[in-house]
């Protein structure tokens, strides 16, 4: 296994290059560039068999990726904010189809105003389209995880499209050593993809079709509502294959730091972990019970790791670096969901943080455990807050 | 074994759902005859989305993706892709989207498609509206037609705009062929689908397809109506081979108020304003004669 | 059908046709208008089999002329307006 010094982007690009994906068709937009610049590398060289395909835009992107997967290719493609509010539409569709598109999204706010810095906007607003997604923390998990992917999406027990997160900036654009795995050991682990239905001249079938109400539609939406249920059960299988092959593995669906005996836990998603987990062991050092709970995959929703957590943790901050509108954040409102079948529900309180970019500082985490600490003994101050905000002075 | 005027190979099936005289089932009859079983087709939202029939039932008998409605040109793109990855050769990548699916919101993945030199061809199947929705204007409305969206009314609110021409714009791509059918010219459509079949790189042909629902004419009378598009030069024959124009001229000329007599949309035109189109429609094949002339010159 | 649906463990994964629409679809019953064929008229052009939008044309094995595909022809009139020789009529459907 090499070692590089690599970015997120250029990670993410070497997850498709040993995946071996066969077509990729994607579009540029800050800060996804890299990826399809150092694709577009591989495949000059050759060190990448595949076909390129210069698309004129995401939604066409998304297009070409559902129909080169329809005729059994493996797909990749790359995007972020406005490019991934263009595929909207057929992000739908991919899933829809059962089309195991793989994909990486770099996280960023989406606009007006234009900004092209960590927002969780654009993936968060994309959960309803039945794609799986993933939020990396480090370079390395951004790698394994594109790799993961392409063998989640493509049991044929689940045949679902996947793309993973990177923090705009804050993971795809830094550096860090990653080990590059060795392309015999992603061959044993990921086969090709070899579909059982696929368009065939010598089985001509039609894709997409049209329906009533009285039959099938209905019940197509329950296959893929059936098949997203049991993708719990094959990511955390996946990571435990590659786990035995590389000794790597991420928390599966969610990520826990010190959690056994934490008396007050923040839910994040994202690069942001890695500070949170700094700020953990310095608390911690002090003698406070501190804990991490990271969303590694929002869906499908950790429902039961989550109401495992809130068993035994009374007081939990869940940080949306999004803001969708909701009663809270999209985070907060899934979290409180979820535990809302426990006899004994904790308190749950929304930090909005991060927005456009905005730095979550190990001051700010500091102060969100503070504030924490400070609900579990008097109760909860607010519901929602929308931290470091530059608020109009009182009085 | 009869010999037959167009290949006698059938692959769509009888049953589906198209209006009686619809010139568009005709057009895909006609094209699968032209290339074949080993055709693999991308179909956008239109007519064709809709007329094989309810899942799990399918009139068309060579594998066809259905599509987003934008998208024929990007998905064609990405089944040549896929296939070129596989080492799968010899197969025709048939994009079959309507005039709104290629001249309206399926232009820009049209123009990235050929533009990007993609290996397919592209038939933009012409019934002159949004048919599939009920009869809405498109940028492929003939001038003076009436459509649910531009209704006459009071105000002559009829199609004021001129037809967008699909051809010209893929002229303009370079690509190394484009052309213009007619249903009511079967030999002609196929003889121009083999000849794109053979050539290398992306081709478009545009096919005028005759709608008795929306045109508001006579069904039994849908391949004559076609004649008198082209005979009148309002849709004429013409091919564009790497700049090279080749114009069919008509036996005889027909008056564009003949053409517009078979079809009930443009009943509200008065004599000024089938004068005006008259005028308009013989300075575009003015220009197009001139274009050939042009091109041979070199 | 050569597999009946009748719960969602029956379905494909996605909407993936597997049958043409000869057999369910008998689109012969849009008809309000029927053809009619009088073989000994016909020049064996074929040009009424050329022009049916619906496949609803066979010609004959021996090529002595054509017949309908009355389960499936939707009765446009189209053969009958186009044929030289006018050996198809459209007669009401009864």
């Amino acid at each position: 296994m090499a070692k590089k010094l690599i970015n997120g982007n250029y990670a993410a690009a070497y997850g498709a290059k040993l995946a071996r994906a066969e077509v990729i068709a994607a579009y540029p937009i800050t800060p996804q560039t890299a990826i399809v610049e150092q694709v577009a590398d591989f495949v000059s060289s050759g060190e990448m068999k595949a076909r390129y395909v210069t698309v004129e835009s995401e939604h066409s992107a998304m297009a070409a990726c559902i129909a080169a997967a329809s005729v059994g290719a493996r797909t990749f493609t790359a995007t972020s904010s406005q490019g991934l509010l263009l595929m909207h539409e057929l992000l739908h569709w991919a899933s829809g189809a059962r089309t195991p598109v793989v994909m990486v999204n770099v996280n960023r706010a989406v606009a007006p105003p234009w900004s092209v810095w960590a927002d969780q906007t654009d993936s968060v607003s994309q959960r309803d389209t039945g794609w799986m997604q993933f939020y990396s923390e480090s370079t390395q998990e951004e790698l394994d995880t594109v790799i993961m992917s392409y063998k989640v999406s493509e049991s044929p027990d689940i045949m679902l499209p996947s793309f993973t997160t990177e923090d705009a900036f804050f993971l795809s654009h830094t550096y860090e050593p990653v080990e590059i795995p060795a392309q015999e050991l992603v061959d044993g682990f990921l086969p090709p993809f070899n579909p059982e239905i696929k368009l065939d001249i010598d089985n001509p079938r039609g894709f997409g079709s049209l329906s009533m109400p009285h039959q099938w539609y209905m019940e197509l939406r329950y296959l893929i509502a059936e098949a997203m249920d049991r993708s719990r059960q094959k990511i955390l299988k996946v990571e435990k294959e590659w786990k035995e092959l590389t000794g790597r593995s991420y928390g599966g669906l969610l990520d826990e730091y010190r959690t056994e005996d934490a008396e007050v836990v923040l839910v994040n998603a994202g690069s942001a972990a890695s500070t949170i987990r700094e700020v953990i062991d310095r608390l911690r050092a002090q003698g406070k019970k501190v804990g991490l709970a990271r969303l590694r995959s929002f869906r499908p929703f950790p429902t039961e790791e989550i109401r495992a957590l809130g068993r035994h943790v009374h007081t939990i901050g869940v940080m949306d670096r999004c803001y969708t509108f909701g009663d809270g954040g999209a985070f907060f409102t899934e979290v409180k969901s979820a535990l809302y079948q426990l006899k004994d529900r904790p308190t749950v309180k929304n930090f909005v943080v991060g927005i456009g970019g905005r730095d979550i500082t190990m001051k700010t985490v500091g102060k969100l455990y503070d504030n924490l600490y400070k609900i579990k003994s008097d109760g909860l101050d607010e519901e929602k807050e929308w931290v470091d905000l530059k608020r109009p002075e009182v009085g | 074994m009869v010999k037959t005027p167009v290949p006698a190979e059938e692959n769509v099936a009888p049953g589906h759902m198209g209006c009686p005289g619809c010139g568009a089932c005709l057009a895909l009859r006609l094209a699968l005859k032209a290339l074949g079983k080993r055709t693999i087709m991308t179909v956008p939202a239109c007519c064709w989305a809709v007329m094989p029939g309810v899942f799990p039932y399918c009139s068309i008998k060579v594998p066809v993706l259905f599509t987003a409605f934008e998208t024929a040109a990007a998905s064609a793109s990405g089944v040549r892709a896929a296939l070129d990855a596989k080492g799968q050769k010899d197969i025709n990548v048939l994009a079959w989207a309507g005039d709104g699916g290629t001249l309206d919101i399926g232009i820009q993945a049209l123009s990235g498609a050929v533009e990007r030199r993609d290996e397919i061809i592209y038939v933009c199947y012409d019934n002159e509206a949004y048919m599939n929705t009920g009869i809405q204007r498109s940028s492929s409305t003939p001038i003076g037609a009436w459509t649910t969206t531009t209704p006459v009314g009071t105000t002559r609110n009829f199609k004021l705009e001129p037809k967008k021409s699909g051809v010209e714009i893929m002229v303009a791509h370079r690509i190394p062929y484009t052309a213009t059918a007619c249903v009511s010219y079967p030999e002609d459509f196929v003889k121009k689908l083999q000849k794109a079949r053979d050539i290398r790189g992306p081709k478009y042909i545009q096919v005028l397809c005759p709608c008795p629902a929306g045109w508001k004419s006579d069904p039994e009378k849908s391949i004559q109506i076609g004649r008198l598009a082209v005979e009148s030069n309002v849709w004429p024959l013409y091919e564009v081979e790497n700049g090279v124009y080749t114009v069919r001229k008509p036996a005889k000329k027909v008056a564009v108020k003949d053409y517009f007599k078979t079809q009930g949309r443009f009943r509200h035109l008065d004599e000024k304003e089938i004068e005006q189109i008259q005028k308009l429609v013989d300075h575009d094949w003015e220009t197009l004669l001139r274009k050939e002339e042009n091109a041979q010159k070199k | 059908m050569s597999r009946p649906l009748k719960s969602y463990r029956d379905l494909p994964l996605a909407p993936i046709t597997y049958e043409d629409t000869r057999e369910a679809f008998k689109t012969g019953s849009w008809r309000t208008f029927k053809p009619q064929f009088d073989k000994s008229k016909c020049k064996k052009c074929w040009i009424c089999w050329k022009y049916c939008p619906d496949m609803s044309i066979r010609i004959l094995e021996d090529g002595t002329g054509i017949e309908f595909d009355y389960d499936h022809c939707k009765g446009c009139g189209i053969c009958a307006t186009e044929c030289p020789a006018k050996c198809i009529t459209m007669v009401p459907e009864d």
